[in-house]
This record gives C-alpha cells, sequence and structure tokens, in this order.
C-alpha cells in the first residue's frame, strides 16, 4: 500500500515536473544550451526568452557574457563564469546555480561570443533587470544604461519606477531621461521646450550631445530641428551646459595638478633635506623612494589577511628601511665626500645602480602588484563628469601632512635646530660642541626616510618596479632647485606649479610634450634666476 | 713637484721656450699616445684584411667593429674630460651632444639607403612610410649630402652647446646646479626624441644603414676603413686638445675651475671662454657620435638617457681627469669590461659599475692616471734619499 | 653716393675696419684730480644695511687705507666698486666719465682697476710665472689668448715684477704650494702685472711676519703716485706707517677722513673704533 502511494506521489510529481516544462517551452536549460550552439544572428533572441523566462535570475549570466567572462565547459556544454587567475589558469563559476566549481585549465573551456551589438543588448537588458533592485548603485546604473539607450519600452519602467523611487538623486536622474526623451520624441513644441528647461542642469554627457544635436545642419546647409525657438534655446541650454562643463573639466585639471603636485612634493621633500640643508646631491634618492615601495609590497606579503592595515604599517616601516639605508649611505660613502658636490653625486649614482640591481636580483625585474586597501579605491563622485579617487586625495592630504610634520620637526625639536646650526655653519656648530657627525647622519636618514615613505604613497599610483625611482630623481631635483634650494616653502610651492601646470598643458600638448615643455621652461628658469623661486639672501649664500 | 732652484744663469733669454714648457703640468704624453693608437689601429687593420681567417693573428670583424666603438667612446670621454677636467664643468648631459652627432650621421645613412628599404620607396625612410608621411619633412632636407650632414653633425650641437652654455654660464650657473640641468637637458630630449611626431624613427630610432658614400658598410674593408678614420680623427683631437690645454687660454682654463672670481677680477669674461670651451667638447661629443652611428649600425632615443652622460663621467673619473689620456684609457678600460662582463655575468655588471663609481669617487679622486703619477714620485722621491 | 664708392669706403687701405681696431681702455678723465667718485651708496643684504648713504673720493695717485670695525662695509664697499655686488641706490664713477654701477667684475677690471681678495686667492695648481703670465696685461679676447706667445719684453717684465715681490726663486713652483704671505705677494704681483690705474687692496698683511709686513709697507707706498692705491687693513700699525689720509667706516657711512694724526684725536672714531681695539 504504501508502495502504491510513493508510486503514485511519483507519477504526479512526474506529471507536474513535465506539465511545467512544457509551460515554458523551450526551457530554460534548453535556452542555456542553444547558447552555447546558436549562431551570433540567432543569441538576440536566445536574450530575449531568458530574460522573459528567467528574469532576475539570469543576471549573472548576462553580465559575465557582457564582462566577456561567460564560458562553457566543452565537455557538458555547462555555462560557467570564468576568470582568469595570474597562474593563466581559470577559476570556473556556474552562471545559474552560483555553485564554485574550481580551477581549470584554458583549453577545457570556450568563451561564448559578444559582439557590439550584443553588449548593447544586455546592457538593456540588465538595466530593465534592475531597475527595481533594492540596492541604490544598481538602480543608479541601470537609469544610467536607460539614458543612454531611450527607447518606448525603457521610458514606461522609468516612470513607473518614478513613483517608487525615494533616492533624490536618482529621482533628479529619473526625470532627466524622462525630459530628455520628452525633448526628442515629444511632438509638442511647449513639451519641448518645458524638457529644455529642466535639462539645462544636468551635465549627463548624452544631454550635452542631444541638446548640441539640435543645432546641427545637415549635407545641405539646412537645420536638422526646423523650430526657430526650439533652436534658439538650445542654443542657450547648450552654452549654459558647455560653461558647467568647462568649469568642472577645470575643477578636474585642477585636482590632477595638485595630485601630480603632491607627488613631486613627496618625492622633493626628502631631497629637499639632503640637498637643501646638508648640500649633499643624492643621486640615490629615487633608489629610496624605490625602497619605500617595495617595502609596501614586502609588508603586504607578510600579511595578506589585512591589506586595510597594510598601509599603516608600511609607513613607518618604509621610513625606517630606507632611513636606515640612508644611514648606511651617509656613513659609508657620502661623509668621505664631504664639500666635494660633484663627487658626491657621482658616488651616490653607483650606489643607486647597486640598489636597483639588487632589487632586480631579488625581486625579479619584473614590476610587483601592490595591492589597494578598499577604503583608498573608488572614488568620490561630485556630478556625472566631476569625481575624485580617493587614493589621489588620501595622497594629497598625505603629502602635506608629511611636508608639516617636517617643518615642525626642523622648527621645534632640538635635532631640527642642530640640522639648521650645520647647515649655516658647519665649523661653529662643531664650536658649539654638536656633533656635526651625528647630526649629517640624522639628516640624511631623515630625508631617505621621508623617500621610503613618498615610496609608499607612489605605490599606490604607480607599478612597483626596479625602474620607480630613476622616473622621479629628475622631476625631484627640478622641484628642488626651482624652488630654492634650502628653502622647505620653495619646495611646497615649486612642487604644485610644476603639477598644475604640466597637467594644464597636458591636453593642449600631450603628455611628453607637456613634460618636455616644463623641463625646457625650468632649464630657462634657472638661467634667469639662479636660486630658484626664493633664492637664499645675503652674504651666506655666497 | 718641481721645484726648481736654478741661478740666474740659467734663465738666459735663449732656452725661454725650453724654460716654458717645463713650466706646464701637463707633461707631453702626445708621441707615446699617438704611437700606441696608430699601432694598434694599423695591427688590426693588417691582420683583419690580410691575415686568412684560420690564422690565430686573425683579428675578427666583430673586434674591429667592437675597436671602432671603443675608439668613439674614447673621443666622448675626451670630450667631457675637456670642459669637466679642466674647467670643472660637470656636464651630465654630453651624451646628448653625442647623440645629436648620431642622429645627424644616421639621416645620412638613411637618405642612402634610398628604394632599398622594406617599403622601397625611393623619397621616405621606412618608418615614414609606416607612419602615413606623404613627403620627407623640411629638417631632413639636404640630409642626401654627405658634406651637408657632417656640417650639420658639428653646426647642431655646437648650436645646442652654445645657446644652453650661455644661458648658464652668463648667469653663473655652475657646480651641480649646471649638472642637473645638463642632465634634464638630456632628459627632455630623450622624451621628445621617443616621439614618434619628432620624425626620427621614435622609439626605434635610425638603422638598417646599408652604405656610406657608395661603401657597404657590411664590407670588411669599409669597417676596417671606419676604425682607421675614428683612430684618425681621435688622434687629432687629443693632439688639439692638448695643444690647447698648453696654450695660455688652456692655463687660463684651469685657472678658471680653480680660482673663478680672481680670472674674473684680472679682466677675463669667464662666462666667454666657459661657453666657447663647452662648445668645442660638445663638437667633439658630436663627432664621437658621427662615428659611432655607422660602426654599431643604430642610433636610437636611449643614447639620450641620462645613464649614458653619466657613465662617460664616470670613465673619465676612472681614468684620471684633468690629463686627456686618462680620459682615453679609463674609456677604453671601462668599456672593455663592460664586454667582458656583461657576457659572462650579465647581472653583475650594474653592481661592478656603481661600485666602480664609489671606489674612484671616494678612494680615487685621480683617477688611475691619478695613482700611477703618484707611484711614480713616490719611487722617484725613494730613489732620491 | 654710389654702390662702387661704398664699396670703395669700406676698403680704403688706410684705415682698418672698425672691428678689428683693438679695444684701448677709455682714457680715464682725472681732470679734477679724484680718479674714484662714491656718492649715497647704498646695499642692503636681507635687511641688514651694509653700506648706508655712503659718500668717498679718492684723489688720484694717493694711497688711501680705509679702517672700520668688522662688518663695517668695507670689503662690500669695494664689492661695489669691482661689480660683484649690485647696488641699491648710489653713483659710482671711475673718472669724471666712467660709470661703474652695471658693469661686470671683468669689465671694470678691464678699465683698469685692479683688486687683491681678503682670502688670498691665486690660480694655485699653477706656477708663480704662469700666475703673472695669465694677469699680464694683454688682450682678454678668446682667440688672442689661445695664440698668446710671450714676448722677451713680457718675459723681462715678469721677472721685473718677480723680483719686486721677492718670488724669483719661487717662479716654477707651484703657487698653492706657497706660504700664506708669499700668495698675498703673489696675489699683489698679478695685479701689478696688470698694470691698474686703481689697485683695491683688501687685508694685504694679514698672515705676515713684522719683515714681511715691513717690505709690504715699502711696497705699496712705491706704488702710490704712479697708481692709486686703496686699502682695507685691520693693522693699526701697518695702516700708521703707510697712510697720509684715512676714512674710517662705521655701520656702512663714513665716520670720519683725515690724516692718521687726525683720526686718532677724534672723539667720535675714539669712541667707536680705536677705543675699543686699543
Amino acid at each position: 500500500m504504501r508502495r502504491l502511494y510513493l508510486t503514485l506521489f511519483n507519477v504526479m510529481l512526474l506529471l507536474i515536473s513535465s506539465h511545467l516544462f512544457a509551460a515554458n517551452e523551450p526551457s530554460l536549460d534548453g535556452l542555456t544550451h542553444q547558447l552555447t550552439t546558436a549562431k551570433l544572428k540567432q543569441v538576440p533572441h536566445i536574450i530575449e526568452q531568458l530574460e522573459t523566462q528567467g528574469g532576475e535570475r539570469m543576471l549573472p549570466l548576462f553580465s559575465a557574457m557582457l564582462a566577456g567572462e561567460l564560458y562553457y565547459r566543452k565537455d557538458d556544454s555547462r555555462l560557467v563564469h570564468a576568470k582568469k587567475m595570474e597562474s593563466g589558469n581559470f577559476s570556473l563559476v556556474d552562471v545559474i546555480t552560483a555553485e564554485t566549481i574550481g580551477d581549470v585549465k584554458k583549453k577545457t573551456i570556450k568563451k561564448v561570443r559578444v559582439n557590439n551589438r550584443l553588449r548593447t543588448q544586455l546592457r538593456s537588458v540588465i538595466s530593465r533587470l534592475t531597475l527595481f533592485s533594492s540596492d541604490r548603485d544598481t538602480r543608479e546604473a541601470a537609469i544610467k544604461n536607460m539614458l543612454n539607450a531611450l527607447n518606448e519600452g525603457n521610458i514606461v519602467l522609468l516612470s513607473k519606477a518614478k513613483a517608487d523611487e525615494e533616492d533624490q538623486d536618482l529621482l533628479v536622474l529619473i526625470d532627466t531621461a524622462l525630459s530628455l526623451n520628452d525633448l526628442l520624441n515629444n511632438a509638442e513644441i511647449e513639451v519641448r521646450l518645458a524638457a529644455l528647461d529642466d535639462l539645462s542642469n544636468s551635465l549627463e554627457p548624452i544631454v550635452k550631445s542631444s541638446v548640441e544635436a539640435l543645432l546641427e545642419k545637415d549635407d545641405d546647409g539646412n537645420f536638422i530641428e526646423s523650430d526657430v525657438v526650439l533652436r534658439n534655446k538650445a542654443a542657450v541650454v547648450a552654452e549654459k551646459i558647455e560653461g558647467k562643463v568647462g568649469f568642472y573639466s577645470f575643477l578636474e585639471k585642477l585636482f590632477f595638478g595638485l595630485s601630480l603636485g603632491s607627488v613631486l612634493l613627496l618625492a622633493a621633500t626628502g631631497l629637499a633635506i639632503t640637498f637643501g640643508v646638508m648640500g649633499v646631491i643624492n643621486m640615490a634618492h629615487g633608489e629610496l623612494i624605490m625602497i619605500g615601495a617595495y617595502t609596501t609590497y614586502v609588508v603586504q606579503l607578510l600579511m595578506p589577511n589585512a591589506i586595510e592595515y597594510s598601509l599603516l604599517v608600511a609607513v613607518p616601516a618604509a621610513f625606517l628601511v630606507a632611513g636606515f639605508v640612508g644611514v648606511l649611505i651617509e656613513r659609508g660613502v657620502i661623509r668621505f665626500l664631504h664639500g666635494r658636490p660633484l663627487e658626491t653625486l657621482l658616488a651616490t649614482f653607483g650606489i643607486s645602480l647597486i640598489l636597483q640591481q639588487m632589487v632586480r636580483s631579488v625581486f625579479s625585474p619584473l614590476n610587483r602588484q601592490v595591492e589597494t586597501p578598499q577604503w583608498m579605491s573608488g572614488s568620490l563622485e561630485f556630478n556625472a563628469i566631476f569625481s575624485i579617487t580617493y587614493n589621489r586625495l588620501y595622497i594629497l592630504v598625505f603629502a602635506l601632512l608629511v611636508f608639516f610634520a617636517l617643518q615642525l620637526i626642523l622648527k621645534r625639536t632640538s635635532l631640527g635646530l642642530n640640522v639648521r646650526a650645520v647647515s649655516q655653519n658647519r665649523n661653529m656648530a662643531k664650536a658649539m660642541g654638536i656633533r656635526t657627525e651625528w647630526v649629517d647622519a640624522m639628516t640624511f636618514g631623515l630625508g631617505s626616510g621621508i623617500a621610503g615613505i613618498a615610496g609608499v604613497a607612489l605605490s599606490q599610483l604607480t607599478n612597483v618596479g626596479p625602474n620607480l625611482g630613476q622616473s622621479y630623481i629628475i622631476d625631484s631635483f627640478m622641484v628642488v632647485v626651482f624652488g630654492g634650494v634650502g628653502h622647505l616653502w620653495g619646495t611646497l610651492v615649486a612642487g604644485f606649479t610644476l603639477g598644475i601646470t604640466n597637467k594644464f598643458l597636458e591636453p593642449v600638448t600631450g603628455a611628453v610634450l607637456a613634460n618636455i615643455i616644463v623641463l625646457v621652461f625650468i632649464i630657462l628658469f634657472i638661467q634667469k634666476r639662479p636660486r630658484g623661486l626664493f633664492p637664499q639672501k645675503g652674504r651666506a649664500a655666497e | 713637484m718641481t721645484v726648481s732652484a736654478q741661478s740666474d744663469a740659467n734663465l738666459a733669454p735663449q732656452t725661454l721656450t725650453q724654460r716654458f714648457s717645463a713650466l706646464h703640468e701637463l707633461r707631453d704624453k702626445a708621441p707615446l699616445f699617438l704611437s700606441l693608437l696608430f699601432g694598434v689601429t694599423l695591427y688590426a687593420s693588417v691582420c683583419n684584411l690580410y691575415v686568412p681567417e684560420g690564422s690565430i693573428f686573425h683579428v675578427s670583424t666583430y673586434t674591429i667593429t667592437l675597436l671602432g666603438k671603443y675608439l668613439s667612446f674614447a673621443l666622448l670621454a675626451l670630450a667631457v674630460d675637456v670642459v669637466w677636467g679642466y674647467c670643472g664643468i660637470l656636464s651630465l648631459g654630453h651624451g646628448a651632444f653625442f647623440a645629436l652627432g648620431g642622429y645627424a650621421m644616421g639621416m645620412y645613412l638613411m637618405r642612402q639607403i634610398g628604394d632599398r628599404g622594406v617599403y622601397a620607396n625611393p623619397d621616405l625612410p621606412d618608418f615614414m612610410v609606416f607612419l602615413n608621411w606623404s613627403e620627407i619633412p623640411w629638417f631632413w632636407q639636404g640630409f642626401d649630402q654627405f658634406w651637408f650632414a657632417m656640417v650639420m653633425v658639428l653646426l647642431v650641437p655646437g648650436l645646442l652647446a652654445f645657446v644652453f652654455g650661455w644661458l648658464a654660464f652668463r648667469s653663473r650657473v655652475t657646480g651641480v646646479y649646471f649638472s642637473i640641468m645638463t642632465q634634464a637637458l638630456t632628459y627632455a630630449l630623450m622624451l621628445a626624441f621617443f616621439r614618434n611626431e619628432m620624425g626620427f624613427g621614435g622609439n626605434n630610432g635610425l638603422t638598417d644603414f646599408k652604405d656610406l658614400l657608395g661603401f657597404s658598410l657590411q664590407a670588411d674593408s669599409t669597417r676596417v676603413a671606419l676604425l682607421i678614420c675614428t683612430s684618425v680623427i681621435l688622434g687629432l683631437a687629443y693632439v688639439l686638445s692638448q695643444w690647447i690645454m698648453n696654450s695660455k687660454l688652456g692655463r687660463l682654463i684651469v685657472g678658471v675651475r680653480d680660482a673663478e672670481p680672481r680670472a674674473r677680477f684680472l679682466g677675463y669674461k669667464t662666462e666667454n671662454y666657459k661657453v666657447w670651451l663647452f662648445v668645442y667638447s660638445g663638437m667633439l661629443a658630436a663627432i664621437a657620435g658621427a662615428l659611432y652611428v655607422p660602426q654599431v649600425g643604430i642610433i636610437n632615443p636611449g643614447e639620450f638617457s641620462p645613464l649614458n652622460s653619466i657613465e662617460v663621467v664616470v670613465w673619465v673619473a676612472v681614468g684620471g681627469r684633468g690629463t686627456l689620456y686618462g680620459a682615453i684609457v679609463g674609456a677604453l678600460l671601462i668599456n672593455y669590461a663592460k664586454t667582458r662582463f656583461t657576457a659572462i655575468f650579465p647581472e653583475a655588471w650594474l653592481f661592478a659599475l656603481g661600485a666602480l663609481f664609489v671606489a674612484v669617487t671616494v678612494f680615487l679622486p685621480q683617477g688611475l692616471m691619478g695613482l700611477i703619477k703618484r707611484s711614480h714620485v713616490e719611487n722617484n722621491n725613494v730613489e732620491k734619499t | 653716393m654710389t654702390m662702387l664708392d661704398n664699396v670703395r669706403q669700406t676698403m680704403r687701405r688706410d684705415q682698418v675696419w672698425p672691428f678689428l681696431i683693438e679695444k684701448q681702455p677709455p682714457n680715464i678723465d682725472v681732470s679734477h684730480n679724484v680718479i674714484l667718485y662714491v656718492e649715497g651708496l647704498s646695499v642692503s643684504f636681507d635687511g641688514f644695511q651694509a653700506l648706508n648713504d655712503l659718500n668717498l673720493y679718492v684723489n688720484d695717485g694717493e694711497l688711501r687705507c680705509l679702517i672700520g670695525a668688522n662688518g663695517a662695509g668695507k670689503t662690500t664697499l669695494m664689492d661695489v666698486i669691482t661689480g660683484k655686488t649690485q647696488a641699491d641706490s648710489g653713483d659710482v664713477y671711475f673718472g669724471q666719465t666712467i660709470d661703474l654701477l652695471g658693469k661686470d667684475e671683468a669689465e671694470i677690471a678691464q678699465l683698469g682697476i685692479g683688486r687683491k681678495f681678503q682670502k688670498p686667492t691665486v690660480f694655485e695648481a699653477q706656477s708663480v710665472f704662469s700666475n703673472l703670465e695669465l694677469a699680464m696685461k694683454a688682450n682678454r679676447g678668446i682667440l688672442p689668448t689661445l695664440l698668446a706667445q710671450l714676448s722677451a719684453a713680457q718675459f723681462d717684465r715678469i721677472d721685473e715684477v718677480l723680483e719686486t715681490i721677492g718670488l724669483k726663486e719661487q717662479r716654477l713652483m707651484l703657487a698653492g704650494a706657497l706660504s700664506h704671505g708669499q700668495k698675498q705677494w703673489l696675489e699683489i704681483g698679478m695685479l701689478l702685472i696688470a698694470d691698474p690705474r686703481l689697485l683695491l687692496i683688501d687685508e694685504p698683511v694679514a698672515g705676515m711676519t713684522a719683515q714681511e709686513t715691513e717690505r709690504t709697507a715699502e711696497l705699496l707706498t712705491s706704488l702710490a703716485g704712479e697708481h692709486t692705491v686703496v686699502v682695507v687693513e685691520h693693522d693699526m700699525e701697518f695702516v700708521r706707517s703707510i697712510a697720509k689720509t684715512v676714512t674710517v667706516l662705521h655701520q656702512g657711512s663714513v665716520l670720519a677722513e683725515g690724516s692718521m694724526q687726525e683720526i686718532q684725536n677724534d672723539p667720535a672714531v675714539i669712541e667707536v673704533y680705536l677705543g675699543e681695539s686699543d
């Protein structure tokens, strides 16, 4: 009896399931399987069906496909999200079940092909599916996608979303999309004019280009848009938007300039101490920066589970390591070359070669990957066209902190007093009982330590490799010389001036030429004012 | 040092010149140096061309080319020594003059390729065809003429040296400031030459040369001729430089090195002398570059790299600055060592070079020649006592 | 004028082209018997007033001593006259006509103003003979210097100066190997051989023995008349032995001027300088 029941139950189950399958003809499984075999031409149709049948469950598949990371296994045609790893193998995750499958060799899987048309389709599919997501950022991305691909279906969805949306920024974004739709597709001129009004505050690139398109002429020289009133208004709005865009791109350049300036400042501050205060030309300064960057790398190797805090450890570590190397250089070489600046230059250059080669031998000549902690990645977005990345922002703040800390050390501590005394009159300082040898070592250590700290910051911006230091040494010298030797404030001003100049020249001339122009400018400037922006005056300078 | 206690009778007018030559600290090493230089050149040339390949006396064409390369480097070192050793101007940008001279020569060689390039374009060098340029830029005009290219070899670097030197020395930029400025100069030029738009072949530079004045660059005889040419020019440059340094001008230049204010208060416009010397030296470096390019068959923006320029300074420092022959010996020794080292033990070369920088500056400020001189003096003293 | 005339004019055989004419130092106009005018001269460094409205007149052929405490502005005054330091305001004239401000050191030296530094500065890596040869009055152009050959007369002149400064024995010695006092003399010799109209001599007897000092005094006294000599010195004994006229500087201005006798009795001078040092 019991057995009969069971059989019956089984039959019923079978019936129900087969009924379900029949309703979903062709089945999801079938569709996903088709994806692996279908010709590119047929794929859009399959995606449509997947969307209607699978809904949100298909999102991982769509996203993987859009990212070009959708593969299938050759043996069982199972669709997987495959990510390439450092080893060259791929780690697989099933896109339907989200089950982790593990690592495989590349030859066991095959990529699902996508083209630009498919990508466009995928984007709108994804945005349709995510427009009502509970996550704000997902919704934002969906609305932005729709804004760039307006069609009737999207407008209906957006209108619906508007009713539910509570976030103010997203409401504005939805309104922008609706207004843009009105402007482009509505027949009534009043509606279009009103839409133009609404759009005048938007900074979305698509809005700007759409408004500007209203002002264009066709090949015969006639305006594409026939209505004069609308055109005149569009001209006003376009100008307004243009003005804002100009303002924000100015801000952006300014920020990039400040950011470059902060890097230059960091790199040059240490040099300003060793060159400016001690009068020692340290060509190995760049390599001390490099040591700082590699210290960060090693720190991250040692604490792989606490990358978030690694930089906090790396800063003092880099200071100590680079400072120690600096003291070694001073004690080992530089002190024998007092009062012979040219020889010091050559000797320290030799040291820089040794340090570079050492790093090559120990860490390999390839660039090493230093990870960015979560709190430093991402960016602070002000509007559609202006955002500031956190890493650059933090480094700017950090550079200023280091600079002012150094000022404090030089102005307020006894070491600072000794350093200044020795830099002004070595013999007198010696006669006063200052241990000049010790002060020299400490000063050099301090300058080198700061170079190390600069290395930590640079590791967040550029590749960490044996040539890291070389690329900064000439720029750093330029900053110090431009600012005026022995003048820390000059270094600050010079660093930011050069950074900003460079970034404002770049769009006009290109990056390399901007670099060259700045170098040539400094060369000429030094001819006019050999002692830099803020020269040391008086008889002591002779 | 020679402290003379000659009596007045020995100071008769007829021995004036004789007496005078003894005044110079610079001993005239020219005959010894020149005979060595030409001897080796001649020996290598004959043994390359006339001794059969199997013989142990045969000198390979590879060696000939290597020797030619070393001699052009020696000329470059000589140029650096002239300004650094005698006038105390440490230029970290002489590689720029060298490279510019090389580029001028390279442009001539490039035009000589004609339609034998990969794209077989009779008017445009390959890289211009590759960049879709329709006609040759104005600054390439005339480089199909050898004489014009040779004038440019001297003129362009000379002009650069003049403008740079004039700006720098007039505003009394000296010492390390000047060094850093020259380094920035060559760095800026390197960046510029890396750009394709500059019209000098960008990253790849100029290469695939075919022939020079109608002689194939691959032929042994051309290689030997180039070596002899380099050797003769090095010899001439040495003699000329030594003549200059032995003249009153040379002594003034040394004076400017040791006490520039004194020279100025004696009424010498020291900046003019420095500019003149800098231009002379820049031209020597440019000639070295022009000799170097046909022998190694390539010139690219890497030659502008600050590392190259500073390496030259080390050649001079190792040999002993302020002696001319010291610079040449240093260049030959270190480049030979470099060839050897990089073949056997490539990683160690930078270590060795770095250590050399440190060792020479700390322990041997006068270089090898200083060491020899010192031991010589000591020997003399021992003999006397 | 036709072109031919132009050519003829250019090619005239009785004249040389203007650029071939060797530049002669301009004549120094000393019609009022004053060779150096310093009027209202002020210089400041970083807020420190080194010279303050200083007025000084030096007669042609005179031997003048400048004295003053450290920081009184003696060396700065020399720096301004010789073109090393730029003046903030004031005038410096050489003779009636030549404005020295705005000229550089070399131009001023070529006008005939020689200077000896406080710290003896000679070309240390070269022989005494070479030092004098370089200082000798000659065309300072580059090519003439390159091709310069000493004539017998010039040799004699060098020998003469060597005799005067007592370094005949050391003629082939490197200048760097000389004693401090000998370097001082060599530097004076380098001034002499350039045959300047005006010699500015900063502390000539520092580091000399009494005997050497005496000889220096003799030398300087003998120079006056033909040359004009301005000496800055701290050694009051030395100043007393050579000076006819003494100028006392104090805080960048002239405090007193007159014979040694007058200066010594001047109450202001006694207070700020002599009173302190004696």
